[in-house]
């Protein structure tokens, strides 16, 4: 390894290390607008300049590659003097108007002017102005402000695999576009706003609404996929202002899902904010002792056998378990979690996981898709499959709805014969499969929840069995999920219990008294008529319109809550802003509800309520750890992988932008819907 | 050029933009030139076709949005690329122009040798006040160019593909009568000379020059 002395410091970096990457190892900081570490190098804003030794000018470090015994100088005057030079050129075109710019506070320019800035112009010309560009209803632009880092477009084709950004013209009145006054078609497109170092693409939701200082920021979980995107919530006063990315290596990166970051203003509408009950067929309002008086005299009545519970697609662990206890209680055995009869099999983690792990995917030589579509369901996790396609050698072939993922598939056919196939050793893929070191396929909910899901379940491993997926130091067998509560319900059990009822069985009068954690993907409208319903929940969606009983409970933003994502990794959502009017933590109403059955849930506050769920899962106490896994135990999951029937698949996910009660009381999600369709006669031209 | 950037949504757009058989009999010869998978390579001769064909079919050689679209289609391309090739071109014209499109060489050879006088000759006989605009008949639209590469025939205008050389106010008005009259004369320099050969003759090797002596000959 190459060792280069900067600033007097000698240290060792990788060969093929830029200049930037080794001043980083040695703890310089380099002042950037266009390098980013997860692009390609443009090398053309000229910021990260320093001085090498031997080299009359200064260099740009990000484009620069070491070579052994190179002597580097990060801070001298002729770097100062280069950045500067550097700085007031960019500067020459740039609005002077930070005081309107959404970027104000957090843009890098500011920074930067801060240290290499001029305090005044030099330049007598004519300023040049840009015309903004419509990127759709997310991305706000203000071009005069480009600097023209490139960053935007190199996401677009690179990590997004959209390219439809671009630079237009040249010198003087070059323009970065899309030319053609579209909204980007990307499930990504936020992160460009992130990437931007200057205020040219901010958020349109977010517009003019908060300066970055005035924000709380708490550090969370993201719930609308099943990937657990690492996110911070940014709130001022009881409001969620904004949600960004928060770096981790092994789940986002630093990316995340259009739908987790603009969904939030569906956070303050359709709210559930006090309780209700039906009297006389009408819901009214009521107090929390008047709600919970009335479930009591109700359940009291029953038999636990005619109760049941249903945990819905955003419900934490903590509320889940709670629940769980309460129906125990009620000497119910009628839980499940499964909203689209998913055909799980619980009794092995890896029958459910993303065994492979996000990160592992990169290590991965070969995919499989069966029914899925992961660029809907889980955006962020497909670009991670995007990025190992792109490091070559990544043969990847899908059974399911033919669709454009951003990387070369081949489509093998709609219909489960051809997994059917598969398995006979009728298919030249399985060829691709075996030959491959590490290869991996993953299973769409989609595919679980059709009629044939178990057999579905069965002969996925059998093929992952035959193909050499499951290997005792390599786990090739994947489960995608769509919801962010389906791992965490899972392991903690909230399944039918001995003779307990399925959600199905629950269904049509099967039980006479139904609570509903937040669950509204079910068909609502198969509860019988005679069901007396509770929904406890945070918005007034499909659940609680058919119920009897409303309690209001707290978003995601407004809990403490565990959750564990596709890839089993559990993690910890924390409380940004308060649940709005009556609304209270889950865990909280359904620890008040025992106390009125006479009954109270043996925890007082949130840790003892985490011991309980330690003790149901040891899991739950192994916050974030999700190691590589192995299979030695080849035996599968139960399911006849014969029974497969031909029906063709079907995403579960038809919309990205609506698949839960947040999403769906969006405006902004709303927009972006009409948007898509918008462009769709060109997209099909 | 900004206003050029949005043409998508100008009212001048055509719907739609399909090659003719002419073109298309060239679009084959140009993309056997290229391996498979490298056909984006053709980008810039498929932009050329779509001015010639336009100017062949509406009598003004320009590319419209439409086409670029076609040609990142029959390149396999994203059309975004294409955008940018046709935008970074000065050549490309991305708003219809007249039938005849002077384009006046003003960089300093040309302007030493008296472009100024071209640039004026062209804005009366055409009837034109400035660059970029299109004379009232429709015929004549006039732009401001760089370096030719003709610079030796200094002043040089360049009407659609041709050059026009050697040229003064006189001939440039004369030049321009001819195209109205529809009797464009064969391109090149306008005071006779040949390709770049001196004014008024060779001005070397004008002596034939002695054989020296076989070797070995007294
Ligand atoms: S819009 Fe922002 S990210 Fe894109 S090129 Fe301009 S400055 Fe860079
Ligand atoms: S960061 Fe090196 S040139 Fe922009
Ligand atoms: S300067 Fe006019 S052709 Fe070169």
């Amino acid at each position: 390894m190459p060792k280069v002395t900067i600033d007097g410091t000698v240290v060792e970096v990788p060969a093929g290390s830029s200049v930037l990457q080794a001043c980083e190892l040695a703890g310089k900081e380099i002042p950037r607008f266009c390098y980013h570490d997860r692009l390609s190098v443009a090398g053309n804003c000229r910021m990260c300049l320093v001085e090498v030794e031997k080299n009359p000018k200064p260099v740009a470090s990000c484009a620069f590659p070491v070579a052994d015994g190179m002597v580097v100088w990060t801070d001298s005057p002729m770097v100062r003097r280069g950045r500067r030079g550097a700085l007031e050129f960019l500067l020459i075109n740039h609005p002077l108007d930070c005081p309107i710019c959404d970027q104000g506070g957090e843009c890098d320019l500011q920074d930067e002017s801060m240290a290499y800035g001029l305090d005044r112009s030099r330049f007598r010309e004519q300023k040049r102005a840009v015309r903004d560009k419509y990127f759709g209803p997310l991305i706000k632009t203000v071009m005069t402000r480009c600097i023209h880092c490139t960053r935007c477009i190199r996401f677009a084709q690179e990590i997004a695999g959209v390219p439809e950004l671009g630079a237009t013209g040249r010198g003087e009145n070059m323009e970065v576009t899309n030319y053609i006054e579209r909204m980007l078609t990307s499930e990504l497109s936020g992160n460009i706003i992130d990437l931007c170092p200057v205020g040219a693409l901010t958020s349109k939701p977010y517009a003019f609404v908060a300066r970055s200082w005035e924000l709380v920021k708490t550090d969370s979980i993201d719930v609308l996929d099943a990937v657990g995107c690492n996110i911070r919530i940014d709130s001022r006063g009881p409001e969620v202002l904004r949600i960004v990315p928060r770096l981790h290596e092994d789940v986002n990166e630093e990316w995340l899902g259009d739908k987790s970051r603009f969904a939030l203003d569906g956070l303050r509408r359709r709210r559930l904010d006090r309780p209700w009950v039906k009297r006389g067929g009408k819901l009214e309002e009521a107090s929390w002792q008047e709600a919970f008086t009335a479930i009591a005299d109700r359940l009291g009545r029953l038999n636990g056998a005619r109760i049941g519970a249903v945990a819905g697609d955003l419900a934490d662990a903590e509320s889940m378990l709670a629940l769980k206890h309460l129906m125990q209680q009620l000497g119910s055995n009628n839980l499940d979690c499964r909203q689209l009869g998913e055909k799980f099999d619980a009794s092995r983690r890896d029958f459910y996981l993303f065994n492979t792990t996000i990160a592992g995917i990169e290590d991965a030589d070969a995919l499989l898709l069966i029914g899925t579509n992961p660029r809907r369901e889980a955006p962020v996790l497909n670009a991670r499959i995007r990025k190992r396609w792109l490091a070559g050698n990544f043969p990847v072939a899908a059974i399911g709805e033919p669709a454009e993922l951003t990387y070369a598939v081949e489509w093998l056919g709609n219909s489960p014969q051809v997994l059917a196939q598969l398995l006979a050793e009728a298919h030249p893929f399985l060829k691709r499969l075996q030959a491959a070191e590490r290869p991996m396929l993953i299973l769409g909910q989609g595919a679980l929840a059709r009629a044939d899901g178990a057999a579905m379940l069965a002969a996925a491993w059998e093929l992952a069995r035959k193909a050499g997926l499951l290997r005792p130091e390599w786990h090739g067998f994947n489960v995608l999920h769509a919801a962010a509560a389906r791992v965490g319900a899972l392991d903690l059990g909230f399944l039918p219990g001995e003779g307990g009822k399925s959600l199905d069985a629950m269904l049509d009068d099967g039980v006479d008294a139904l609570w509903l954690l937040g669950a509204d993907e079910f068909p609502i409208e198969r509860i019988g008529p005679r069901t007396f319903v509770i929904y406890q929940g945070h918005h007034g969606d499909r659940g609680a319109s058919r119920a009897d009983v409303i309690l209001p409970g707290a978003a995601y933003t407004e809990k403490h809550g565990t959750y564990v994502n596709t890839e089993g990794r559990v993690q910890r959502g924390a409380l940004a802003v308060y649940p709005p009017g009556d609304a209270r933590e889950d865990w909280k109403i359904l620890r008040a509800f025992s106390a009125v059955m006479g009954k109270p849930l043996p925890y007082d506050d949130l840790e003892s309520l985490r011991a309980k769920l330690e003790a149901e899962n040891p899991i739950f106490g192994r916050i974030d750890e999700c190691p590589r896994r192995g299979c030695a135990d080849l035996s599968g999951p139960k399911g006849d992988a014969q029974a497969l029937t031909d029906a063709p698949f079907v995403s579960p996910i038809s919309d990205y932008y609506r698949t839960d009660p947040i999403s769906r009381a969006s405006p902004t999600m709303a927009l972006c819907q009409e948007a898509l369709r918008a462009n769709m006669p060109i997209a099909a031209e | 050029m900004n206003e050029d950037v949005r043409t998508g949504f100008e009212a001048f757009q055509p719907e739609t933009f399909a090659f003719d058989e002419q073109s298309e009999a060239e679009i084959e010869k140009i993309l056997r030139k290229y391996p498979p998978g490298r056909q984006a390579s053709a980008v810039l001769p498929l932009l050329y076709l779509v001015q010639n064909q336009m100017a062949r079919q509406t009598g003004s050689g320009w590319v419209p949005r439409a086409a670029m679209d076609v040609v990142a289609k029959r390149l396999e391309m994203p059309p975004i690329r294409v955008y940018e090739v046709a935008t970074f071109y000065t050549m490309f014209q991305l708003r219809p122009v007249g039938r005849f499109h002077l384009q006046v060489c003003t960089t300093t050879p040309c302007w030493l040798r008296g472009s100024d006088k071209v640039v004026a000759a062209c804005k009366q006989e055409a009837g034109i006040r400035g660059f970029g605009e299109t004379s009232a008949d429709g015929l004549f639209t006039l732009s401001e160019v760089e370096c030719l590469g003709a610079c030796v025939n200094a002043p040089v205008l360049q009407i659609n593909n041709d050059l026009y050389e050697d040229l003064d106010a006189e001939r440039t008005i004369a030049l321009l009568q001819a195209f109205r009259r529809g009797e464009p004369p064969p391109p090149g320099s306008t005071i006779g000379r040949i390709g770049s050969a001196p004014e008024g003759g060779p001005m070397t090797l004008i002596s034939e020059i002695e054989p020296p002596p076989a070797p070995g000959a007294e």
